[in-house]
């Protein structure tokens, strides 16, 4: 009886892990993915290719959605890490939203075709680089807290890092954009684009504190 | 058999009893208060340990006992083992984790006043000698063990699940473990004052092998113990689990380690003899409290961990309980011991 549960477990616990994984996979994925969109769009002649990348960051997210599902199940039918399990949730779900935040910006950009003019092509190729490298970071924590926890700080510092580096991008862009003679309405709507991409900055940098507080409470 | 001499034996069924609902839970009260292992495979386990470790490594204690008083009437040994218990359930339900090793030794000096035996001296003071060094063992070992394990963990760099399930397996296994020590240990506890004046004989199966009268009254109080887990042990398991220290899953197995291999070390003959042996001072074999040795393994922790989020106000408390319990049961045994003898008009001695 015990030797089958425990055959269970250490089954469970395998695909988990290899779940967990593959999740992290797809956060850096569709971060690679959406370093391509953005010069993809700006670049008006490939706009096939545009939608076909929009289209794939969406598999990308529903199959996310559904790992997310298949863990909480998982986590709860088997009680498996009763100490960290509502943490390792809500992590899941906090790391999903940031994935649909990557999502919502490229539907706005499909929606929306905001029109940026040739001299901030480079500002925001550089800004929507720093995002990615950012969220690359966060990865890295999250790797780092289910294996290995003496790192996690140390790439919480790199996401961090590259927040600022985002809010000084965005800041320096933002100012351009308004400096210019486009018509307000146009500032206006390239700035919240511009603000959406940097959000998601933010968004990583509350993750990597939230793992940073798991990490301590998951010190044995 | 007698129907009276079932009654009697009652006293250390009840004892049995009691020792299965608050002593078993130290073993596995940490493992189900973090809820790594469910309460249904813990009491099983526990239980099926409990009687194992009773009937194949309870000698070596009981001889202790028997030496600290020969409790040589069977309305005697029933006092005894009913003072222990009234004992142990006041105290429980005071809420403290005492154990019953020190209510019947409290209870067994009741006897030997009341029935005006001399007390063996030497052997009351290695047993508070060794109630006294019982924790200390267990936090020093405690500590080692958590320091070992903790950097084992962090370079292993295992996987949160990974170590998750691991734990559960080292949980189940360290549980079995204390189960049997504590079975081995404290079995005299309940069934050691009746040996002298065991009502059974012994029974020779197929000539292969012969089961004991004292193997048949360790069997006998190894069961009362695991109806005490069935029946009693859940709340305190939880109790122990959460309130003195919170402990995560990986220190919650220490803390059984520490806590099993003390009450391994006081109770194997084996070991003792191997000492022995080698010209080194032979481990004494002598009842401890499981509640003792689990205490002291999360003070051990606690300490490595600063010491800041032990409860010392709580620790104190116990501490206290550990000082009142003998003395209560010495106290509840002589007015048994006189009821007994004067309303009951039985004979409490020889």
């Amino acid at each position: 009886m015990f030797g089958l549960k425990s055959a269970s477990l250490f089954g469970d616990t395998k695909k988990l892990e290899r779940e967990i994984d593959e999740f992290v996979d797809i956060v850096s994925e569709v971060g690679l993915v959406f370093k391509s969109i953005v010069p993809t769009y700006l670049n008006h002649s490939a706009n096939g290719k545009f939608e076909e990348m929009v289209e794939k960051v969406k598999e990308m997210e529903s199959k996310a959605d559904k790992i997310t599902k298949d863990v909480e199940h998982t986590l709860y039918e088997e009680t498996l890490i009763p100490d960290a399990r509502s943490d390792v949730l809500r992590l899941l779900e906090h790391i999903d939203e940031l994935i649909g935040m990557y999502q919502g910006n490229c539907y706005h950009f499909s929606i929306q075709k905001p029109n940026f003019p040739k001299e901030f092509h480079q500002d925001l190729i550089e800004l929507t680089e720093t995002v990615v490298n950012c969220v690359e970071s966060l990865c890295l924590t999250v790797r780092s807290f289910f294996r290995d926890i003496k790192s996690v700080r140390d790439n919480a510092h790199k996401v961090t890092f590259y927040e600022k580096e985002s809010d000084i991008k965005f800041s320096a862009l933002a100012r351009r954009i308004f400096d210019s003679e486009l018509a307000l309405d146009q500032k206006m709507h390239l700035r919240y684009f511009v603000e959406k991409i940097d959000r998601i900055c933010d968004q990583a940098e509350d993750i990597a504190d939230e793992v940073q507080i798991y990490a301590i409470k998951r010190s044995v | 058999m007698e129907i009276t001499i079932l009654i009697f034996l009652f006293g250390g069924l009840f004892l049995g009893w009691s020792l299965g609902a608050n002593d078993a839970a130290n073993v596995f009260g940490t493992a189900v208060g973090t809820r790594m292992v469910s309460f249904g495979s813990a009491a099983i386990i526990c239980s099926v340990f409990v009687i194992l470790g009773a009937i194949i490594s309870g000698a070596g204690t009981t001889e202790t006992l028997g030496k600290l008083g020969a409790i040589n009437a069977l309305p005697g040994a029933f006092a005894a083992c009913v003072a222990a218990g009234i004992s142990v359930y006041l105290m429980t339900k005071v809420g403290l984790p005492v154990s019953t090793t020190q209510a019947i030794v409290g209870a067994i000096v009741g006897w030997n006043l009341y029935t005006g035996s001399s007390t063996n001296i030497q052997v009351l003071i290695t047993i508070l000698a060794t109630w006294i060094l019982c924790p200390i063992i267990a936090g020093i070992i405690a500590m080692g063990l958590f320091t070992f394990t903790k950097r084992y963990i962090l370079n292993r760099k295992l996987h949160i699940l990974r170590l998750d399930a691991y734990t559960r397996t080292a949980l189940l296994l360290a549980g079995a473990f204390g189960a049997y020590s504590l079975g081995a240990n404290n079995i005299a506890n309940v069934m050691g004052v009746f040996v002298p004046i065991s009502p059974f004989t012994d029974i020779n199966i197929s000539n292969l092998f012969i089961f004991s009268s004292k193997e048949q009254l360790f069997l006998l109080g190894g069961l009362a113990i695991a109806v005490g887990v069935f029946t009693y042990s859940k709340k305190v398991m939880y109790t122990v689990g959460n309130d003195l220290l919170k402990m995560s899953p990986v220190a919650a197995f220490i803390v059984v380690v520490s806590h099993s291999i003390v009450l391994f070390l006081f109770a194997s003959q084996g070991i003792s003899a191997f000492l022995q042996s080698i010209n080194l001072p032979s481990i004494p074999l002598v009842p401890v409290s499981s509640s003792q040795a689990v205490v002291g393994g999360v003070i051990g922790i606690g300490l490595l961990k600063g010491g800041k989020e032990v409860q010392w106000s709580i620790a104190g408390r116990i501490s206290l309980g550990w000082v009142m319990l003998p003395i209560i049961a010495a106290i509840v045994s002589l007015i048994v011991l006189f009821v007994l003898e004067n309303i009951f008009n039985l004979q409490v001695s020889f």
